[in-house]
């Protein structure tokens, strides 16, 4: 097996981990805060009953969790992988994010935010694609 | 008007946390020794930095608004449009931290704010 092979082999699905861990962890952050009640008109002073609310519900710390899993196999995947190849590939959390708000939170995803949504995909996929580093060494171009 | 001062924290603070840890990040140097014990010296060694702890406070604020904005919109609303912190990152980044950003990028997160406007226009 070649060594590129080899890479690719431990890479892809760390890769995926990724894109299924981060957003996971957002939607479970996101059915905590559904039962915690709406903050959209809420004062300082109605944090102080809802905090402990937050802190005791699983689903927050179980976002937690994902969103710390998601974080450390992502600093694994860059201890040997390129930011530029890790990037372009993450972008499309933004698809999976989409797909798992529809079939965990039962949102209903129109086709206008499917579009806006593909499109942010492929804007991350170009930001992804330049040099990962511009300061450190002289530019050779 | 709250849900855009909550993106604007979520976005600028978040981003400008991100910037801080990575100045902090940038004057430690870059790490070669992935052992325990060099590991811990270099989380030591960066709590010592203001601007970790700078980027730390930011990053919290970006996390609570998150998480505030989560208690009364839609994941699927919230998560694409807080990827305008690419729009951010990237002016960011050329201001304070000296990056030069190329042409692509520029295109790139163009793309990335006509799609976070598109997905603000199917707003509920």
């Amino acid at each position: 097996m070649t060594h590129t092979r080899r890479l690719q082999l431990k890479t892809i699905p760390l890769i995926l981990i990724c894109i299924i861990l981060g957003p996971l962890g957002n939607v479970l952050l996101g059915k905590a805060m559904k039962g915690v009640g709406s903050l959209n008109s809420a004062t300082i002073s109605d944090l102080v009953p809802i905090a402990p609310r937050v802190l005791m519900s699983g689903y927050i710390w179980l976002g937690i969790a994902c969103l710390l899993g998601f974080f450390t196999v992502h600093m694994l995947l860059l201890t040997w992988a390129d930011y530029s190849y890790v990037q372009p590939a993450s972008s499309l959390s933004y698809l999976s994010i989409t797909m798992l708000s529809y079939l965990l939170l039962g949102e209903a995803i129109s086709p206008l935010r499917w579009l806006g949504v593909v499109v942010i995909c492929l804007g991350v996929f170009v930001v992804g694609r330049t040099p990962p580093s511009t300061t450190g060494a002289p530019k050779d171009a | 008007m709250r849900e855009a001062i909550l993106f604007f924290f979520i976005v600028v603070a978040g981003t400008a946390g991100e910037l801080c840890v990575s100045r902090a990040m940038k004057s430690i140097g870059e790490v070669h020794d992935f052992s325990p014990r060099s590991i811990l010296s270099f989380v030591l060694q960066s709590l010592r930095l203001p601007w970790m702890w700078l980027g730390i406070a930011l990053m919290s604020l970006g996390f609570f608004s998150l998480l505030a904005i989560l208690s009364f919109q839609e994941v699927s609303f919230v998560v694409p449009v807080s990827a305008l912190s690419y729009a951010a990152g990237a002016f960011g980044a050329k201001a304070f931290l000296g990056e030069r950003i190329s042409a692509n990028r520029w295109m790139g997160i163009a793309f990335v704010c006509l799609g976070v406007t598109i997905v603000w226009w199917s707003r509920r």
